[in-house]
C-alpha cells in the first residue's frame, strides 16, 4: 500500500483553513452577538428572499449565455488541426491572465453614461443609453469574467472525442446536426456539467461585479454578505447565516446537475 | 506460366468458365457452387478451397459500381495520390495492398467521402459523387480503430444508422437482430461497447456498417489490431459475410497473405500509384515489377540482361526463360521465388553456391546460399548442411523477367 504521508501537509491545511472556518460559519449562523444559540439569523433571511432570487436568476442567465457562446466555440476549436487549436485556446484563456478587478473596471469605462460605448453611439446620434447600473451590465460582467471557465472544461472534453467517431456517424448517415445532437452532445455532458458548476458558483456569489456594474442598486447575495461584515449593517451572525443558506442552495443545484451527469454516464455503462 | 496451386484449383477450373453456350445457366450453376462453398466455408478448415471457385465467377462482367478516374490528392503540398484509375465491379472483393504511406487508405477515404480529391472524378453507379457528402453516400466504412460510439450500447451502436433513416422500431429491431446473428454477437445487446474485447468490438463495427445495407463496404485495415489467430478467424468470417450479403467489399491492408487469401482482385499500390491490378494468382505468379515481386511473398531479385528473346544472362550464365519483347542486351530485373529453386548435387546444378545458414520453418527449410556475392534465399523440403557446396536449378517458367524500375537504377 502506498504511503499516505505526502497527503499530510494538505490534510493539515484543509483542517485549518477549510473545516475550522466552516464550523465557525455554522457556529456564527446559529448564535447571536453574545454567543447564545438562536434561529433568528436564519429566520431573518426571509426578508432577503428577493436578493436570493435575483442572484440565482442573474447567475442562471449568465451561465446559460456562457454555455451558448462557449459550446460552439469549444467544438470548433476541438476539431481544427491541433497546432492551430493552441492559438485559440490561448486566446480563450488570455483574459484570465489579467486581473479580474481591472477587467471589471474596464467595463465600467466602456459602459458609463459618458463612457466609450455611449460616445461612440453618440457619433451616430444615438443615446446616451443607460448601460451601466443595470442587471444587463451585471450579467455582461459575469459572462465576460467567467466564460473561460466554461470554455476550458468543454474544450478538454470535446478534444478527447476521437475524430473517427465523428466520421463513423457521418458514414452511417448523420448530417452535421445529427452528429452534434447524437454524438458530440452526449459525449460532452461531463464538460457541460463542470462548466456550469464553474460559472454558476462564482456568479451567484459575486459582489464586485454587481457593485461596480450594477451600481449597488441591484443587490446580490455577495453584496449582502459583504455588508454584514464590512458595511454599516455590521452583523457577522446574519452574514454567516446567509453564507450557510447560499452554500446549501449551491449544494442542491450541484447535486441536481451531477445527477444529470451520472444518468448520462449510467447510460454509457448500462 | 504455370499455376502454383494443385488439385483444388484444377478441379474448379474444369467448370467451363467463359465457355460458349448458355451463359446465364452457367452463372446460376456457379452461384450455387459459390453459395454452397460459402456455407461450407465457415466450418471447414480448408477455407482456401472455397475462394478458388470464385475465380472467374466473380463478376468481371458485373457492372462497375465504383470508378476512380485520374484521382490526384495533395496533402500540405505533398502529392499522396498520383493519378489513380480504378474500376470496382459489383459484388467484387477488392483489396488495396501496399506498404504504409502508399495511399491505400486515402483512396478508401475518397470513396467514403472523407477526403476530396485535388483532381479527378469519383463515380458511384455511374454518377459523379465528388461533391456528395459522406452521410449521403451508399457506402459504409469499418474504421481501423472501430470508432464505436462509447455512449451507446451494442444494440444502439448497430441501430444508429437505422434510427437516422427513421425506420420503425420494429424493423430496426429486426435488422439489428439479423446483424447480430450475422456477426455472432447474440445476447450482447445491452453490453457497453467499451467492455468488449477487440474482436467483439470489431464484430459490432461490422454489424453497424452492414445494418445500413450498403452497396459497398469499405474496410480500413480492420484486423490490424487483432492477434494472429483471431485475424485468421475474422478473415474467414469476413469472406463468408461478403458472400452471404452478396455486396462489394473494398479492403485495405498491408498484409499480403491476407490480400491473397481473401480477394477476387488485388490492387497493389506504392508511392501513391497503382502498381498492378489482378487476381491473387496473377499478382503472385506474374508480378509486374520487382517492387511487387518483393512485396508479395519472398523473392530473389538479381540484375540481368536479355541476350535475345527467351534468353537471359545473370552472374555470367545464360538461362532459357519464357519472356520476350525486350531490347537487345536490355538490363532487366530477374525475379526467382525461393520455392522455385531446386537444391541438387553441385555437379547437376545450373549454378553453384555455398550454404551459409539453414532455418527450419515448419513446412520447409529456408536456406541462404552464397553465390557470386549474392545471397540466394531458397525454400526447400530437402536439407543441405551449412558449408556444403550445392547446385541450384530453376525451370525456365520460374524465371520472371521484369523491366528495370526507375528507382532501382
Amino acid at each position: 500500500m502506498k504511503s499516505k504521508l505526502p497527503a499530510v501537509p494538505y490534510l493539515l491545511w484543509m483542517g485549518v483553513f477549510t473545516i475550522v472556518p466552516f464550523l465557525l460559519v455554522i457556529f456564527f449562523a446559529f448564535t447571536d452577538s453574545s454567543g447564545r444559540f438562536t434561529l433568528d439569523n436564519l429566520s431573518g433571511i426571509t426578508s432577503y428572499i428577493p436578493v436570493f432570487g435575483r442572484s440565482l436568476w442573474l447567475a442562471l442567465v449568465a451561465t446559460v449565455i456562457c454555455l451558448v457562446l462557449a459550446y460552439p466555440f469549444a467544438y470548433i476549436i476541438s476539431r481544427i488541426p491541433s497546432h492551430r487549436q493552441s492559438i485559440f485556446y490561448m486566446l480563450a484563456i488570455l483574459p484570465m491572465w489579467m486581473n479580474y478587478l481591472l477587467r471589471t473596471y474596464a467595463w465600467m469605462t466602456i459602459l458609463e453614461n459618458n463612457g466609450l460605448l455611449n460616445r461612440f453611439l453618440g457619433l451616430f446620434g444615438i443615446g446616451p443609453l443607460s448601460l451601466i447600473n443595470t442587471q444587463g451590465a451585471v450579467v455582461l460582467g459575469m459572462v465576460y469574467d467567467f466564460i473561460p471557465f466554461m470554455i476550458l472544461p468543454l474544450y478538454s472534453t470535446m478534444v478527447k472525442i476521437d475524430n473517427s467517431v465523428v466520421e463513423a456517424a457521418q458514414d452511417l448517415g448523420a448530417s452535421t446536426w445529427s452528429v452534434l445532437t447524437r454524438v458530440i452532445l452526449p459525449l460532452s455532458v461531463p464538460g457541460i456539467t463542470t462548466g456550469i458548476t464553474m460559472v454558476f458558483v462564482p456568479s451567484v456569489s459575486t459582489f464586485i461585479i454587481s457593485r461596480m456594474l450594477g451600481g449597488g442598486s441591484w443587490l446580490m447575495i455577495g453584496d449582502l454578505i459583504e455588508m454584514q461584515f464590512l458595511g454599516n449593517a455590521y452583523n457577522p451572525n446574519l452574514g454567516s447565516a446567509i453564507s450557510l443558506v447560499l452554500m446549501v442552495i449551491v449544494l442542491i443545484i450541484m447535486s441536481i446537475t451531477n445527477l444529470f451527469d451520472d444518468e448520462e454516464v449510467g447510460e454509457m455503462i448500462k | 506460366m504455370r499455376f502454383r496451386d494443385g488439385a483444388p484449383y484444377d478441379h474448379y477450373k474444369r467448370v467451363p468458365v467463359g465457355a460458349d453456350g448458355n451463359a446465364s445457366a452457367l452463372k446460376n450453376l456457379l452461384r450455387v457452387v459459390v453459395s454452397k462453398g460459402a456455407l461450407w466455408y465457415g466450418r471447414s478448415e480448408k477455407a482456401w478451397a472455397v475462394t478458388k471457385p470464385q475465380r472467374g465467377v466473380v463478376p468481371v462482367d458485373n457492372a462497375v459500381i465504383v470508378s476512380l478516374q485520374n484521382i490526384v490528392v495533395d496533402f500540405d503540398g505533398e502529392r499522396v495520390l498520383k493519378g489513380i484509375h480504378l474500376d470496382i465491379h459489383d459484388k467484387e472483393f477488392v483489396t488495396l495492398l501496399g506498404p504504409s504511406g502508399c495511399g491505400k487508405t486515402t483512396t478508401l477515404r475518397i470513396i467514403g467521402g472523407f477526403v476530396s480529391p485535388t483532381q479527378g472524378d469519383v463515380y458511384f453507379s455511374g454518377k459523379r459523387i465528388n461533391d456528395l457528402p459522406a452521410h449521403k453516400r451508399q457506402v459504409n466504412t469499418i474504421f481501423q480503430r472501430y470508432a464505436l460510439f462509447p455512449h451507446l450500447n451494442v444494440y444502439e451502436n448497430i441501430a444508429f444508422g437505422l434510427k437516422l433513416k427513421k425506420m420503425s422500431d420494429k424493423s430496426i429491431k429486426a435488422t439489428v437482430q439479423e446483424m447480430m446473428r450475422l456477426v455472432n454477437l447474440k445476447g450482447f445487446e445491452r453490453r457497453n461497447v467499451t467492455s468488449l474485447s477487440g474482436g467483439q468490438q470489431q464484430r459490432v463495427a461490422i454489424a453497424r456498417a452492414l445494418a445500413n445495407h450498403p452497396k459497398v463496404l469499405l474496410l480500413d485495415e480492420p484486423l490490424g489490431a487483432l492477434d494472429l489467430k483471431l485475424r485468421k478467424e475474422m478473415q474467414r468470417e469476413l469472406k463468408a459475410i461478403q458472400q452471404e450479403m452478396d455486396i462489394t467489399f473494398l479492403y485495405v491492408t498491408h498484409d499480403q497473405e491476407e490480400a491473397l487469401s481473401m480477394s477476387d482482385t488485388v490492387v497493389v499500390m506504392n508511392n501513391g500509384e497503382i502498381q498492378q491490378i489482378g487476381t491473387p494468382q496473377d499478382i503472385y505468379n506474374e508480378p509486374g515489377n520487382a517492387f511487387i515481386a518483393d512485396f508479395i511473398g519472398e523473392s530473389n531479385i538479381i540484375d540481368g540482361f536479355m541476350h535475345k528473346d527467351f534468353l537471359v544472362e545473370f552472374f555470367d550464365k545464360r538461362f532459357t526463360c519464357v519472356d520476350k519483347g525486350f531490347a537487345l542486351m536490355e538490363r532487366v530485373d530477374v525475379v526467382i521465388r525461393p520455392e522455385d529453386i531446386k537444391i541438387v548435387p553441385a555437379i547437376q546444378g545450373q549454378w553453384t553456391g555455398v550454404v551459409e545458414t539453414v532455418t527450419f520453418k515448419g513446412v520447409h527449410y529456408e536456406s541462404i546460399v552464397e553465390s557470386h556475392g549474392y545471397k540466394w534465399m531458397i525454400h526447400s523440403t530437402g536439407y543441405a548442411e551449412p558449408g556444403m557446396i550445392i547446385g541450384m536449378q530453376v525451370l525456365p517458367d520460374d524465371i520472371h523477367i521484369m523491366k528495370k524500375m526507375e528507382e532501382s537504377a
